[in-house]
């Protein structure tokens, strides 16, 4: 009777699901399907990036110098292309010695931006501060006030015009937007329609038509000797563009206002405006806060547009830059890549902020 | 019982303001449509739509009917509505897949995919579709070599910066039989695809749907390829010392439109499919995988056919901003009926007449898509009992 008790032999533990083999082996090589995939990505991402990092870096030409980017031109990037036209492309045609002028007021004008978006700031103060900054920024710009000297608006270019006519076109557009909302929901009829109208209308064609028509056709449309300067036009034709958008986006809010809502206030003997202002707006408005900011990163992007009717923003002072200029021309991708940049930093740190207010929105209706 | 008309009538108080608002807006248009008229006396611009018979006198670089440029502007505006239908319906269909792949993407089990969908939609999304449309211009005609050094894609297919060539079959009759094959095809499938739904009520055993239909499809157009004595004659570009002779081409124009577009709206496209996917409730899936369907069964099945109600109308909007995205052609000179347009008002100065076609153009376009696709949302809508 020997061995009467042989121990089992011991099991294999159990599969580590954590670590990084434990990672590599879930996220990376979970099916074969997945495998493979994994694989030509790699595979892929070794054959393209090397070039690339090559090109970007280490054959790339960071110093302002001519001759060094015809040297390395198809092997590396020529970044001192930006080096050297970079006040051109930030600050388009506006005169060399005045270029503080526009870095003051846009940084006053960002300072406004953020701290409109930070809730420290959301009092009374604030409401004040935007028509002050906003004629701040118009004074500092245009000149012929305080000793500063004049600057017509054709020579306004860059960034600190992408900024202006992104900010004001929301900024007049969203009151518009309120209204037209409030009016496609009204009970008259009349008012109703055109509402509708004009915001399917808008809807219904492209931002460049509108662009045309500020640009060709508004000259037409003013009283003989009037004539408008091309900048209010087209920030107009932006205007009414976006406040379209804008109405639909506010609709959606008010519809979301629940009804009683509404009939709480009647049997308050609130009016109609009252009932607007102090009930239902307020709730609207907390609930489209992420979709006004997606209105505002598309306005952002759209003002890009305005280069096709001549007016130098940053995409159009690129233009400008590079265009007039037969030595640099060739290096104008590398210039493409540098405000593809600024563009990208602008667009993904405000729909960063459009996350946080959800997340924040959502967070207070949670229970 | 007399009625009292006093401002505190409801009633009253509506009409007065409608009545105002109508006013309102009445003797504004008035006012701008006097000044117009006025402005026109003044400087001598005539007006009317007479100019469309009259000789257009400028070339247009690509154009999918005959045109030349002693052809009325009527016929350039035709040919600008073609260009621009054309970017928008092969873009449309390309950033479908393109979207959707991305959207998808980003519920893989696999880590690099996951990352790749988000980095894409998030690099993308992020860039005025202007600059990518320039980006591209200058990528596909100036970073590719001239026309004589081409690259050769595969046999017969070159890229330079003057564009793609690549082979085209030589119209024969042949072909009409192989599109009537296709479309018999297409009706075999059709009532396959009933009778196999009718075995699947009634026994309850799934029936292969896709691949039999595809068959049905591609064996029809075979067919009626071979029985039209299967027209095998290839047009293909051969490469000359200075010009690529032959095939069809595409112009760096059309592709960095293209291209740009559907790269920009794609991104669009894959946020709207996310959304929709995230919209159809956890349990589903998870009842669906208690079933024991497959991954792949799960999406088809249960998921996709529930996301798809969510996903139909904003996907109807990120198509019409394709559309009028296509605009933007403008800026690189694909000639689009913007860009046509344009060159017609700085000819004739006839800004009005010209800015109503375009804007008549792209409002018919986005009724016609609106009406497309509510007609399929209606279809996928749950039919309630």
């Amino acid at each position: 009777m020997a061995a009467a008790l042989e121990p089992l032999a011991a099991r294999a533990p159990p599969m580590r699901t954590g670590g990084p083999l434990a990672w590599i082996r879930t996220q990376l090589f979970g099916s074969w399907p997945s495998g493979v995939a994994t694989l030509a990505l790699v595979g892929l991402f070794a054959w393209w990036l090397p070039g690339l990092f090559d090109w970007a870096v280490l054959h790339a030409v960071t110093a302002p110098s001519l001759d060094a980017c015809r040297a390395a031109r198809g092997s590396g990037a020529c970044w001192g292309a930006i080096v050297e036209k970079h006040r051109l492309v930030i600050f388009g045609r506006y005169p060399f010695d005045e270029q503080w002028r526009p870095l003051a007021a846009t940084l006053a004008l960002l300072a406004l931006l953020t701290a409109s978006c930070t809730r420290v700031f959301w009092n009374r103060w604030l409401a004040l501060a935007w028509p002050a900054v906003l004629v701040a920024f118009f004074a500092l710009m245009s000149g012929g006030v305080f000793g500063l000297a004049s600057v017509p608006t054709d020579r306004w270019g860059g960034l600190p015009l992408t900024i202006m006519l992104s900010t004001f076109s929301v900024a007049l557009a969203f009151p518009l937007a309120v209204l037209v909302a409030l009016g496609r929901r009204s009970t008259l009829p009349a008012i109703r329609t055109l509402c509708a109208v004009y915001v399917e209308l808008v809807r219904g064609v492209p931002l460049v038509s509108v662009l045309f028509m500020a640009s060709f056709m508004f000259p037409l449309l003013m009283p003989p000797g009037v004539s408008i300067d091309v900048l209010l036009r087209v920030l107009a034709g932006i205007t009414l563009f976006g406040a379209a958008y804008l109405a639909e986006v506010v609709r959606g809010g008010l519809q979301a206002v629940p009804n009683g809502q509404i009939e709480a206030a009647a049997s308050l003997g609130l009016t109609y405006w009252q009932t607007q202002r102090k009930i239902v707006l307020p709730q609207a408005l907390a609930m489209v806060v992420p979709g006004i900011m997606n209105s505002f990163i598309s306005t952002f992007k759209d003002t890009s547009l305005v280069t096709i009717v001549s007016l130098y923003e940053l995409t159009g002072s690129l233009g400008l830059a590079f265009d007039s200029d037969a030595d640099w021309r060739p290096y104008k991708i590398e210039g493409y890549l540098f405000i593809a940049v600024i563009y990208f930093a602008f667009c993904l740190s405000m729909s960063r902020y459009s996350l946080w207010v959800e997340t924040h929105l959502s967070r207070s209706r949670e229970r | 019982m007399q009625r009292r008309w006093s401002w505190r009538s409801r009633t009253l108080r509506a009409l007065a303001y409608q009545v105002f608002a109508l006013a309102l807006i009445a003797a504004g248009a008035g006012f701008l449509m006097h000044n117009t008229l006025v402005n026109m006396r003044v400087r001598g611009i005539q007006s009317g739509f007479d100019f469309l018979t009259s000789t257009a006198g400028f070339d247009i670089g690509e154009s999918p009917i005959a045109y030349e440029s002693t052809d009325p502007y009527w016929k350039a505006f035709a040919v600008g509505v073609l260009n621009t239908l054309r970017v928008a319906a092969i873009g449309i269909v390309a950033t479908t897949l393109l979207g959707t792949l991305a959207g998808v993407g980003r519920f893989s089990r696999n880590a690099i995919v996951r990352g790749l969908s988000y980095g894409y939609v998030e690099l993308f999304r992020n860039v005025p579709v202007l600059l990518q449309l320039l980006t591209w211009y200058i990528l596909f005609t100036q970073v590719l070599p001239p026309i004589n050094e081409a690259i050769r894609l595969a046999p017969g297919i070159y890229i330079s910066k003057s564009g793609m060539s690549f082979p085209w079959p030589l119209w024969a009759p042949g072909h009409a039989m192989a599109a009537a094959g296709a479309l018999a095809g297409l009706a075999a499938g059709w009532g396959y695809r009933r009778w196999a739904r009718i075995q699947f009520e009634r026994t309850g055993k799934p029936w292969p749907v896709v691949l039999p239909g595809a068959a049905l499809l591609i064996g029809g157009a075979f067919a009626g390829w071979l029985i039209g004595g299967a027209p095998a004659a290839l047009d293909v570009p051969v490469k000359g010392e200075f010009v690529i002779e032959g095939g069809a081409a595409l112009t760096p124009e059309f592709m960095s439109v293209l291209t740009g577009l559907v790269i920009y709206t794609g991104t669009f496209v894959a946020e709207v499919v996310r959304a929709g996917i995230q919209a159809v409730p956890r349990g589903q899936v998870e009842a669906a995988a208690a079933l024991g369907l497959s991954r792949w069964q799960q999406m088809r099945l249960i998921v996709l056919p529930q996301a798809l109600r969510v996903i139909i109308p904003p996907l109807t909007n990120q198509y019409l901003n394709l559309t009028k995205n296509s605009s933007l052609a403008v800026a690189i000179g694909y000639p689009d009926i913007v860009s046509i347009s344009n060159t017609a008002i700085n000819q004739t100065g006839r800004a009005v007449e010209c800015i109503a076609v375009i804007m008549a153009v792209y409002l018919a376009l986005s009724l016609a898509t609106s009406a497309l696709m509510g007609w399929y949302n209606r279809r996928a809508a749950i039919r309630e009992r």
